[in-house]
């Protein structure tokens, strides 16, 4: 089944647009670009939908700039239902501007959830959420604790319900850069990465795709356990230390997309978090004792 | 003729009952439609106000309520930006009124709740202009970002100085002294604006305008002055202005359609009235358009402003654009600089313009 929906994609896609299930968001992704074909039937043929989808939250159109400079640099352009946010970027990062893109359509508009800036895995549907600046390291320990038996939620949002709480999955290519491409490759060579793109503003990127496991269970939320502010430390000594929790919920409001549109209510959400979560700080220097640090988290009580 | 989705949303917002016969594939176009019009939340927030929002399939519904809280933001920090205005203007003689959405805002009109803004306009006599200006200063709001050409344009030919910005909070503040350019074609008289404005319950010193002239306003922006990026938000507000005034206070139509000839601003009225009765069923009795017939324009171009403004007024977003939406859109944007000032300024102002955005490289546009 999966593989006959691959060999119609690239048609899909130059077509109707192909509706993707990504997490609680469905995207109809609509493109010429072989390398859009190829990075989508690597990373997403598990949560493409029929075409005739009824719905879609976002429709996005991935394809070449227009223009004469198309001739000599080609690029490519990112456009949310026909308007284009972003300036393009070389043909070669189309796929890049397509994940970071849909970042963008996602904090613009999913403001049914606090959005927090962090990476997401799960252990028995706890969930340890790692809010942490770019560089951080987040990224790295999420796609290393996937590797390892923790469920991938996400690499980029922790969506908290301003419902019940709980986090809803998003799971998406995790975005690797410079040396965590090979750090990743060699310690778990299973992983699937895709091709890497080089000279991006974040340097070269390439993205892993979430373990099938993950995906499978990408309607299942997971309730909040751990709340790690990690911190790339070279030198550091890879341990969670506690971080008192007013200071844990500061940073956090700070790596919130939404904090200021949802006003009192994110404010709620946030300090229901971190009161629920245990909150700690990792210097993070090297991947396995981090990963042995958040393997060793104690279950929640 | 009107696209389905466009047809959906005009139903939606003059009888929101009809979105419960709406099919899930029915509101991806009327939503994306919505957005571009910048009407998401109004219909958001019309559909809570008759607590449909539960008949919304979810998907849809969790847009609705998205774009509800972005609009409760804004209209949180314009109540404060308004207090601000109020801190820094309110304890001196001239009167400040407040224009546009933040008017109905702090009015409570029925065209308030999910209306979107960018800008707090307000308006002061243009002898306190200067003095106004230095309070705001005083404050933390300066003129930002503008070259000495674009001051003089502002302050010489415009009804308004710079837009200023506040150095802190970065919102923007237009200051007015009246509601069009002094070398626009139509000449309102500001003095009766100002003499007939209301205060503004619980406020020291600001007001908004009386019910007519707020009409007028809207309609005159709209169909004489403005860009019409939000034109169908626009005669939404215009709709829902009429609809309130004349149930409120019957000789509402008298003293609209008098107010219009005495304030030169007949035929934008008659523009607002002709597109929000074709588009959004805005009841007007037959006598209000008897009364306006001198300002309606001769035949031919009555022709062509039809086919102008039944393309320009529709959402910019390609669903609802035809062959000639792009022409329409363009040569509405020539008309309202034409309307603005004579050709013999408005000229040499377009080519510098368009010098400077070419060096700026500011050409840069998306295509559709």
């Amino acid at each position: 089944m999966a593989v006959a929906v691959s060999a119609d994609l690239p048609r899909i896609l130059r077509t109707q647009g192909a509706p993707l299930e990504i997490g609680p968001f469905i995207v109809r992704l609509s493109s010429r670009l072989p390398a859009i074909a190829e990075s989508i039937g690597l990373h997403y043929t598990e949560q493409l939908l029929p075409a005739d989808t009824p719905f879609s939250d976002f429709h996005v159109r991935l394809d070449r700039a227009p223009g004469v400079r198309g001739v000599w640099r080609p690029q490519a352009r990112f456009y949310l239902d026909g308007s284009s946010p972003f300036k393009p970027l070389p043909l070669s990062q189309a796929f890049p501007l397509f994940e970071w893109g849909l970042n963008w359509c996602i904090a613009q508009h999913g403001h049914h959830y606090l959005m927090i800036h962090a990476a997401v895995a799960a252990r028995d549907d706890q969930a340890l959420i790692m809010p942490g600046a770019p560089g951080a390291g987040k990224s790295t320990l999420v796609a290393a604790l996937a590797l390892s038996g923790w469920r991938l939620l996400s690499d980029e949002f922790a969506l908290l319900s301003l419902e019940n709480g709980l986090l809803t999955p998003l799971p998406r290519p995790v975005s690797l850069k410079n040396q965590a491409i090979p750090l990743i490759r060699e310690r778990f060579p299973e992983a699937v990465v895709g091709r890497s793109a080089h000279e991006t503003t974040k340097g070269t990127v390439a993205h892993m795709k979430p373990p099938s496991a993950s995906l499978a269970r990408a309607q299942a939320p997971a309730r909040p356990a751990w709340l790690v502010f990690p911190r790339f430390a070279p030198g550091g000594d890879d341990t969670l230390r506690e971080m008192p929790k007013a200071h844990a919920l500061l940073t956090l409001a700070d790596a919130a997309f939404n904090y200021s549109v949802l006003g009192g209510q994110g404010f709620e959400a946030a300090a229901e978090l971190v009161d629920r979560c245990a909150c700690a700080q990792l210097d993070y220097a090297d991947l396995d004792r981090s990963l042995s640090a958040l393997n060793a988290l104690p279950d929640a009580p | 003729m009107m696209p389905r989705a466009l047809d959906h949303l005009l139903t939606a917002l003059t009888q929101p009952a009809a979105v419960e016969s709406l099919q899930l594939s029915d509101w991806d176009p009327l939503l994306r439609v919505a957005r571009a019009a910048s009407l998401e939340a109004r219909l958001h927030a019309l559909l809570e106000e008759q607590g449909l929002l539960a008949r919304v399939p979810a998907r849809p519904r969790r847009h609705l309520a998205a774009a509800g809280k972005v609009a409760a933001q804004q209209h949180q920090r314009m109540r404060w930006e308004v207090e601000q205005v109020h801190e820094a203007l309110g304890a001196r003689e001239a009167p400040v009124v407040i224009l546009k959405g933040a008017a109905y805002l702090m009015a409570d009109l029925p065209c308030a709740p999910g209306r979107l803004f960018a800008d707090l306009d307000i308006m002061v006599p243009r002898r306190a202009l200067e003095s106004t200006e230095r309070a705001l200063f005083a404050r933390g709001w300066l003129a930002q970002g503008h070259d000495e050409y674009d001051q003089t344009y502002y302050r010489r030919w415009m009804h308004e100085l710079p837009p200023l910005t506040h150095i802190r909070r970065k919102s923007v503040l237009d200051v007015h002294h009246t509601i069009l350019p002094p070398t626009a074609r139509l000449a309102p008289d500001p003095d009766k604006l100002f003499a007939a404005a209301r205060p503004l319950k619980g406020w020291c010193n600001l007001l908004v305008l009386a019910p007519a002239d707020m009409v007028l306003h809207s309609a005159t922006h709209l169909f004489h002055d403005g860009e019409l990026e939000n034109g169908l938000r626009d005669l939404a507000d215009l709709d829902a202005l009429l609809r309130h005034f004349a149930e409120r206070d019957s000789g509402f139509w008298e003293q609209l359609t008098a107010r219009a000839f005495e304030m030169d601003l007949a035929r934008p009225l008659y523009y607002a009235l002709r597109y929000g009765r074709e588009f959004l069923a805005t009841p007007i009795p037959d006598t209000v358009y008897a009364r306006l017939s001198p300002a309606r324009p001769a035949t031919p171009l009555l022709v062509v402003m039809d086919a102008l403004f039944r393309r320009g007024l529709k959402p910019h977003h390609w669903i609802c654009d035809g062959p000639l939406s792009g022409t329409a859109r363009w040569c509405l944007y020539v008309r309202s600089h034409y309307l603005r000032m004579p050709l013999r300024l408005l000229l040499p102002h377009l080519v510098r313009k368009a010098i400077k955005e070419r060096r700026a490289g500011k050409r840069e546009q998306p295509d559709p």
